[in-house]
């Protein structure tokens, strides 16, 4: 699905992903975690093409095809899909309507005709319901005056509606009370799929009980420098990072 | 003296042969409205007030704009007049003259032209008409004083609530020659009153002669509430300039909206004076001239007095060569302590070759206040283009949506849904100009 090779990233002329390698296969959860500072966010603004990013070597390839070189909107179409970690408020655009042109952009690339305004607005109902959103957010200004945790489930809403092949879910557990959390889960859990795989990036490993990995990176100074199953998790969180962090510095020198 | 100048007045005089029953309350006002206005020169780039507002595609018409229109058909233009699933009482004028056809045909006792209006009316108007404009600072309205012959009076008597909502719409048609419409509203709310207006200027697709002077004159009661609103959809070959003068009474409150959406030069002065205390003033505008349009507010907030509030909202968004001016002066007086007084205004440049000349003029003499006011001339946020596009919608897409979106956020307060739908599909025309890029918005 996700071929990632020795990828290289500088912000503001600051190197941030040093060399980093990521192989996903259909179907597969991957969790990253580590420390603040490390690239996890770098990661998926890189993968998703967003400006100020800089790519100064290496290789990002969906299904095969070279994402690196492609404009967001390209790549979100081919399946790629990032739920932010500070979603951005859009007054006076509603919701519903952003929600329309997106479907219908991403369909559109996909050969399908758009959906009419009636079916749409049938599913995007019913996609509220399934992440307890009440309907009056369809018609709200995107992201406008919505909670922390409205505004995390409005991004897992984006993503059943979208379909996507790679969903990329960017620390989606920050700030968000117990049952907020328990919602996303369920709306990544129920969107489980043989061809479809996901980067939970993430400090905690909270989040990692209801969305159980297949595997877990820690990313420390702009690599991976460990990699293992999800009992990974728990050893991050009784030991912390900083003996990973070490042991990188070492091998680095 | 230009000819140009005294050329304008000529209008007052074919009027005035014209209509014999002209009230006393008026001839007065033309007496002094034309000695005022002769005493004023044109404006000129070296006005203060009109530093960024060139009239020379006014002045330099050669005809002159002097003379009343030669024609008042209404044939074709109900359509253009009417404001869809707003429930009002319309009061239409073509080419500055009343149309019974294109009007309500049941009348409202609250609504009547000067020419028609009773003994206790005219008595109103005789006490008010004038009483809001410093003619002197104004010279298109000391024009308007000198040349108007009618105009629309709304009177709402004490603790009256007009639930029927008033349209006056002026439409204009191409004629052979250029000429002047001098449209004039007095609005009168007694203690406790509200009514909600809504001024309406459209005109046929045409490429349009006229000159459009319109003038609305407001006294608001004691308690009373008026909520106006004025929206500009001529066509860009037009003139309009003209203004807003609102006197408010102790705790009355003014709330309006503005919409410019241009013709060649358009002028709007909005005057509200803070008289007695404990008012309130609301004004939300949006501008958005294209291609050549010129586009200028001029807004002035005099708070005389304490206890008063003014919240100020303009947004425009400047296409192609176009060219807007907004000039938002608020002015607290030494006794106007405990003022509450915010101005916002903010724009959108989607041409290299378009200008917007902003100017937040806050004059503060009171010190017991609490005054905030911002500027600013931006693009498009790129966290929210980058939103958009990580969704799959195109860049082109998601500057319309935005630019939408930037003007839209200030019509969702909008009291008349009428109102609000009869603008978005022309904003969604505006910024799409695709059928494309516009499927998602309006």
């Amino acid at each position: 699905m996700l071929t990632i090779k020795d990828l290289q990233a500088k912000v503001e002329d600051k190197d941030i992903l040093k060399g980093l390698n990521l192989d996903i296969k259909p179907g597969e959860i991957h969790a990253i975690m580590g420390p603040n500072g490390a690239g996890k966010s770098t990661l998926g603004n890189v993968l998703s093409g967003r400006e100020g990013y800089e790519v100064t070597g290496g290789s990002a390839e969906l299904e095969g095809k070279d994402l690196l070189d492609l404009d967001p909107e390209e790549r979100a179409r081919l399946g790629l899909f990032l739920a932010f970690q500070y979603p951005v408020e859009i007054p006076g655009v509603s919701n519903l309507e952003f929600l329309k042109a997106s479907v219908d952009s991403v369909r559109a690339a996909q050969g399908k005709e758009p959906l009419d305004s009636v079916s749409f607005l049938k599913l995007a109902r019913a996609k509220c319901k399934l992440v307890d959103l009440d309907q009056s957010f369809l018609k709200r200004g995107v992201n406008e005056g919505f909670s922390g945790g409205e505004k995390k489930r409005n991004e897992i809403m984006q993503m059943m509606l979208l379909e996507p092949k790679l969903c990329i879910l960017d620390e989606t557990d920050s700030g968000l009370d117990i049952d907020a959390l328990q919602v996303v889960a369920e709306g990544v859990n129920s969107l489980r799929d043989p061809n479809r795989s996901f980067i939970i990036v993430t400090h905690y490993q909270r989040l990692l009980d209801y969305i159980v990995p297949d595997f877990v990176h820690v990313l420390a100074n702009g690599k991976i420098v460990k990699s293992g199953g999800k009992e990974l998790a728990l050893e991050l969180e009784e030991k912390g990072y900083a003996w990973l962090e070490d042991a990188a510095e070492n091998g680095a020198s | 003296m230009t000819d140009f100048h005294k050329g304008l007045l000529a209008v007052n005089d074919e009027n005035l042969s014209k209509e014999s029953s002209s009230l006393a309350a008026i001839a007065t006002l033309n007496k002094s409205g034309k000695e005022s206005f002769l005493q004023q020169e044109i404006p000129t780039r070296k006005t203060e007030a009109w530093k960024f507002t060139s009239l020379f595609g006014f002045t330099s018409n050669e005809e002159g704009y002097g003379r009343l229109a030669a024609s008042y058909d209404a044939a074709g233009l109900d359509a253009l007049t009417t404001i869809p699933a707003l429930d009002a009482q319309r009061l239409v004028f073509v080419n500055g003259q009343f149309s019974a056809e294109l009007s309500s045909k049941e009348s409202v006792a609250n609504v009547v032209r000067f020419s028609e209006a009773n003994e206790a009316q005219q008595a109103i108007i005789a006490d008010n008409l004038g009483t809001a404009i410093e003619q002197e600072k104004h010279i298109f309205a000391a024009l308007n004083n000198a040349t108007t012959t009618d105009g629309v009076l709304v009177h709402v008597g004490k603790n009256e609530n007009l639930k029927t909502n008033i349209q006056i719409t002026h439409i204009t048609t191409a004629q052979a020659n250029p000429f002047t419409v001098q449209a004039r509203i007095l609005i009168v709310l007694e203690t406790g009153a509200e009514a909600t207006i809504v001024e309406h200027f459209a005109s046929n697709s045409d490429e349009q002669n006229c000159f459009v002077n319109a003038i609305t004159e407001a006294k608001v009661g004691p308690n009373a509430r008026l909520n106006h609103y004025r929206l500009q959809l001529m066509q860009e070959g037009s003139i309009q300039i003209g203004g807003v003068h609102v006197d408010l009474d102790r705790d009355a409150n003014y709330d309006s909206f503005q919409l410019g959406l241009g013709a060649k030069i358009v002028r709007n002065d909005i005057n509200v004076n803070h008289n007695v205390g404990g008012s309130h003033c609301e004004l939300v505008g949006v501008y958005l001239p294209q291609n050549k349009q010129l586009i200028d507010f001029h807004s002035n907030i005099e708070h005389k007095i304490a206890n008063c509030t003014t919240k100020e909202v303009f947004r425009g968004i400047m296409a192609d060569k176009s060219k807007a001016v907004f000039n938002g002066r608020i002015h607290i007086h030494p006794d106007a302590q405990k003022t509450l007084a915010e101005l916002s205004n903010k724009n959108l440049l989607l041409s290299n070759d378009a200008t917007i000349n902003t100017k937040p003029e806050l004059e503060i003499y009171a010190d017991d206040v609490r005054c905030a006011h911002g500027a600013t001339i931006a693009q498009l946020d790129e966290q929210a283009r980058f939103y958009l596009r990580s969704r799959g919608i195109s860049a082109a897409e998601a500057d319309v949506m935005l630019s939408f979106g930037f003007i839209n956020e200030l019509l969702e307060n909008l009291e008349l849904d009428a109102v609000r739908n009869l603008i978005r599909p022309i904003l969604a025309q505006r910024f799409g100009r695709d059928e494309e890029l516009m499927q998602h918005i309006g």
